[in-house]
This record gives structure tokens, sequence and C-alpha cells, in this order.
């Protein structure tokens, strides 16, 4: 059975929430009702139907043919399936997401990943700031799965970061990985200033170095840890389906001793 | 003791009418890896240490085998452990004491679940507080480990393996022989093909042992006692499963993560024997048992002829 299809018709001239079409959300529903379902931020009343051109198919399988930087909110809360768009997003794709496949085929905006819980979310191109972070007010960043960016990210990705894993193809910017809790994010270009700003526990790596790195990390030496090896086995043979370190020593630096201080981050030799 | 019947006579080798009688145990495997085959051979060693039987060890323990880099986690030469206990309870108090301080405490070594079993049991979950709040978790694709800081740089360890409820403890062959050199020559050759079967180890000293035993003794408090029907000295004064021609009696128990597994490798062990024939090795095969009705698996050599 073939996707589930939404062929945009033409750019949209507001901002569009589309969170509601997840397969758990879109569950029972006809063509008609789809197209009929509200997808507008504005006063002005959009549907489903007057931006794309709804093609049924398995809904599971969730594809948009065509992307914009006001498609917001693509894949929020998803627990299975896969969503495939080709093109650009707006903010928070794949925010809360906790099972299941998102790929974006373009670039994200703010909070891509936000808080997920599980599942994969890719985004071939660039993503901006706050990569897997809460948004404001909220306590916990994300919990679980994995986030791979193939381009650069901007500020603070992987803000309270808890669990899970974010690797970053490109370049980051200032306070990657600000407040984490725990998990790993992996930066393979360069990291803006400050990274790990604040963190208590957790894994960074800055493959290409640090714009400037907090004084309160403190030099650990050089070392080789033995679970970067594993990661790059497995998820070279996961989802993610590349290795995402190249297997050199690494400097290791202890921090951020401004908070709890059991983190750490690495940088080139 | 009453005379035992012949099932065969093959290659000039006697295979007795007989079973050995195992038991139920639960079983482990662990997967430990080193800078080289050496390292990973003495943490595993160490581990498998003082685990010949759950009589007076707590567990019986040895090394499934050795792998290459290409067969382990991190791409380390490596050896698999099997370890067996009566139960769930002395598994994980078992594998916990044994990584503590024979695996941790070795020179570059990692340890890593190698087993999906029907459930889970603390690995590195049960060692990790001796990092002292240093230890860091890493859990990515489904998989959990913990880092913990040590002396050398760090040790990997998973934080937990399964474990099964279904494997057995005590299948056995009885290697009789002309002489002491005779039952150790075709007890070594059956060890050899034994331990070219996955799933299964043999606990005892080179995987043989002489002193097998039988239930309770005559004196108070006695679990176990010599085994005086198979000792050869004692032929004459005790009711004695030996012939004349007996001399020497050594043992291979066998304990596995599955019946098929033990029953594979006492059909190799028994082939083994076979074929080295009487001249060289043993001149008649036999099995423990305790009359069949203490062990729920009974494997009849006669099933198991080559």
């Amino acid at each position: 059975m073939s996707a589930l299809t939404f062929t945009m018709r033409a750019e949209p001239d507001q901002r569009l929430d589309l969170s509601i079409l997840t397969p758990g959300r879109l569950a029972g529903l006809g063509e008609a009702e789809i197209a009929a379902l509200p997808i507008g931020t504005t006063r002005e009343l959009r549907t489903v139907g007057e931006v794309f051109a709804v093609a049924m198919g398995d809904l599971g399988d969730i594809r948009f043919v065509g992307g914009s930087e006001r498609f917001d909110r693509i894949g929020e809360g998803l627990e299975a399936g896969a969503i495939l768009v080709e093109g650009a997003v707006g903010s928070r794709v794949g925010r809360l997401m906790s099972g299941g496949r998102v790929e974006v085929r373009g670039h994200a905006g703010l909070h891509a990943g936000s808080a997920m819980a599980g599942g994969f979310l890719r985004i071939e191109g660039d993503a901006g700031d706050f990569l897997g972070g809460p948004l404001a007010g909220e306590m916990a960043g994300m919990t679980g799965g994995t986030l791979h960016v193939r381009g650069s990210v901007g500020e603070r990705a992987g803000d309270r970061l808890r669990r899970g894993t974010i690797v970053v193809g490109g370049n980051a910017g200032a306070d990657a990985g600000s407040r984490m809790v725990a998990g790993t994010l992996i930066v393979k270009g360069r990291a803006g200033a400050t990274p790990g700003r604040l963190m208590r526990r957790g894994t960074i790596v800055a493959g290409g170095g640090a714009e400037r790195v907090g004084a309160t990390f403190l030099d650990n030496g050089v070392h080789d840890p033995l679970i970067f090896r594993l990661m790059t086995r497995a998820f070279a043979a996961g989802p993610l389906g590349e290795p995402v370190l190249d297997g050199a020593p690494m400097r290791r630096l202890g921090g951020d001793t401004a908070a709890l201080g059991l983190g750490e981050l690495f940088v080139p030799a | 003791m009453d005379a035992m019947t012949t099932a065969a006579t093959i290659n000039g080798v006697a295979i007795d009418d007989g079973f050995a009688e195992a038991f139920p145990m639960h079983g482990t495997a662990i997967q430990i890896t080193a800078v080289s085959p050496k390292w990973a051979l003495e943490a595993a060693r160490a581990m498998t240490g003082f685990a010949t039987s759950v009589i007076a060890c707590g567990c019986e323990a040895g090394i499934d085998c050795e792998l290459s880099a290409d067969e382990t986690r991190d791409g380390r030469p490596g050896v698999r452990v099997l370890l067996f206990a009566m139960d769930r309870k002395g598994l994980a108090t078992q594998l916990a004491t044994r990584l503590g301080q024979c695996v941790l405490t070795s020179p570059s070594s990692a340890c890593y679940a190698d087993l999906v079993g029907e459930g889970r049991i603390d690995l590195g979950n049960a060692i990790r507080y001796f990092a002292d709040g240093w230890q860091i978790s890493k859990r990515f694709e489904n998989q959990h480990f913990w880092r913990m800081p040590v002396m050398e740089g760090e040790f990997l360890v998973e934080a937990e393996t399964g474990y099964v409820s279904n494997g057995v403890g005590g299948g056995n062959l009885l290697f009789m022989a002309g002489s002491a050199a005779q039952a150790l020559r075709s007890a070594e050759a059956a060890v050899e093909a034994m331990r070219r079967v996955p799933g299964v180890v043999m606990p005892f000293p080179g995987g043989i042992v002489r002193s097998g035993s039988k239930v309770g003794g005559k004196y108070k408090g006695m679990m176990a006692s010599t085994n005086d029907a198979y000792c050869p000295t004692l032929k004459g004064v005790t009711r004695s499963a030996l012939g004349p021609d007996t001399g020497s009696v050594l043992e291979i128990v066998v304990d596995g993560l599955s019946s098929a597994a033990v029953a594979d490798a006492m059909r190799v062990g028994l082939k083994a024997a076979v074929d080295l024939g009487p001249r060289e090795g043993a001149s008649r095969i036999g099995a423990g048992n305790y009359g069949g009705n203490l062990g729920p698996h009974h494997y009849h050599l006669k099933d198991l002829l080559p």
C-alpha cells in the first residue's frame, strides 16, 4: 500500500499547525474528513484540503510532497509509523515523539525534536536553535530516541538533554548541550562558544573542537574511551546508518563545575 | 551394585545401557574482551576459577569459547563465559561477585551481555557503585552500559545480561580404563571434542573430574562423598560398579544453556572416546545417575551412540 500523501498546492499564506497529521490522530478518518481538518493558526480558516492535495494511502506511512518553513509541529507526539517531508519544515518537528520515524529532506526551524522521548528523527539540512530542547518553562528536554541532523544547528542544541542521543553532522551554535542532565550530544563539526554550559552529567563530543571552552571545565587529559567504539558500531548498524566518531583519542574536559560537574566534553587531542 | 548391562560395543569400547541424570539450572552468558587474547583469558579464567560444583562453589562456570576480534562487541579479542546456579538469586550473586573481583580488576577488560534469555539479570548494574559516584550511564540503540573510572582508565560493562531458567547441569560421562593414563587420554579426547559444541561448559579442572561423588555420606552434614562404587581401589570391599579390568575412572560433567546442547556435547564426547579405542583410552563408558528420580533430564547413552 502506498503512503498517505499530502502534496502542497502552493506556499501557505500563514503558519500551519500540522500536529494533527500523524498516524495516531488520523486513525479511522476518511479522505474527506482528513481534507476538512483545520490546520490554520490565524483567524483565517485553513483546512488540509485547501493547502494539500490528499492522496489516501497507508495511514502509518505519511508523506509530504513539498515543504515550507511555515509547516510547524509535523510529527508532534508521534508514537509509531513514519513521516517523510520532501522539503523544509518549521518549528517543533518531531516534538514529544515517543516512537516511529520522522525524516525531513530540508531544513528545520526552532525546537526540532523538542523533548522527544523515543523514535528516530532525521533532518537532512540545518536545524534552528534549541534542537531537542524544552519549550520555555518546561523542565525536561529530550528523554530518549535518536536525533540526527546532517547539517548545522543553532544555539543551545540539546538543552536539558536527559537521555537519548543527538548527532549533528555540521557545526553547532553557542552553548550546545546547555543544562544537560545526561545523554549524549555529538557534534562532528565545530561547536560554538561554551558548550556544556551548566551541564550536570552527560557527554558532549565536539569533533571539530569548540570556539571557546568555559573556564569551569577542567582538563582530564587525552583518552580513548571504549564506549565510543561501541557507539560508532551501534549507530552505524542502526537507523542512523553511519559511524558517528572517527576513533581518534580525544581530550576530556570535566564539567560544568559551576553545576554538578559530572559531565564531560571531548575535543580533539 | 547390580551389574550394568552393555548397550553396545563399538570399536572395542563397551557402552553401558545407562543414562546420565541432570538437573535444571539457571544459566547466563557474558562476553569478556581485552587488548589481547591473553588478557581476555586471564579475566575469564579468574572469573571461572573455583566454580566446579554448586555443592561448594555456589555456581558452576567455564569458558564456552574464545572469540576473535570480529566476533566481539567492541572489536577486541574476547572470551564467552557461561555461569550456572540453582536459582536466579544465586546466579545474580555469583555473577556480581565474580564480575567485581575478577573482571573489573583485570587489566584492559570490558564485559558485555552475550545471551538473549527469558529474563534479564544485573551485570554492571550490580557493581557500578564501586565507582563511588563517578560512574557514567550510557544508553543508546536499546543498549545500556556503565562506564566506571578505574586506576588504569575506564571499565566498560553492560548493565544487564540475559539468563535462562531451563539450563541443564550435571550431564556426564564416565571413562573406565585399565590404567589412569588410559582414562586420562580418553577423557582428554572427549573434552577436546566437547569444547567445540557451543553453549556448554565442562566446569572441572581441564574439563575432567577424578573424584565423582554420590549424594550424602556416612558422616553427619556431608552433602556429597566419594563415589565408592566407581573407586577402583575399593573393588571387592564395596558394592563396586567396576569390573576386574578397570583400574581407573574419570568423569566429565557438562552444563549447558539448553538440554539439546548438553546432549550434543555428550554425543561428540562419546564418539571421541570411542574413536580412541580401548588400547589408548577407555574400555568402557558409562554415565552417572541417582536412579532417575531426582533429575528430570535423562541422557541415555544408547541414544547418543556414534
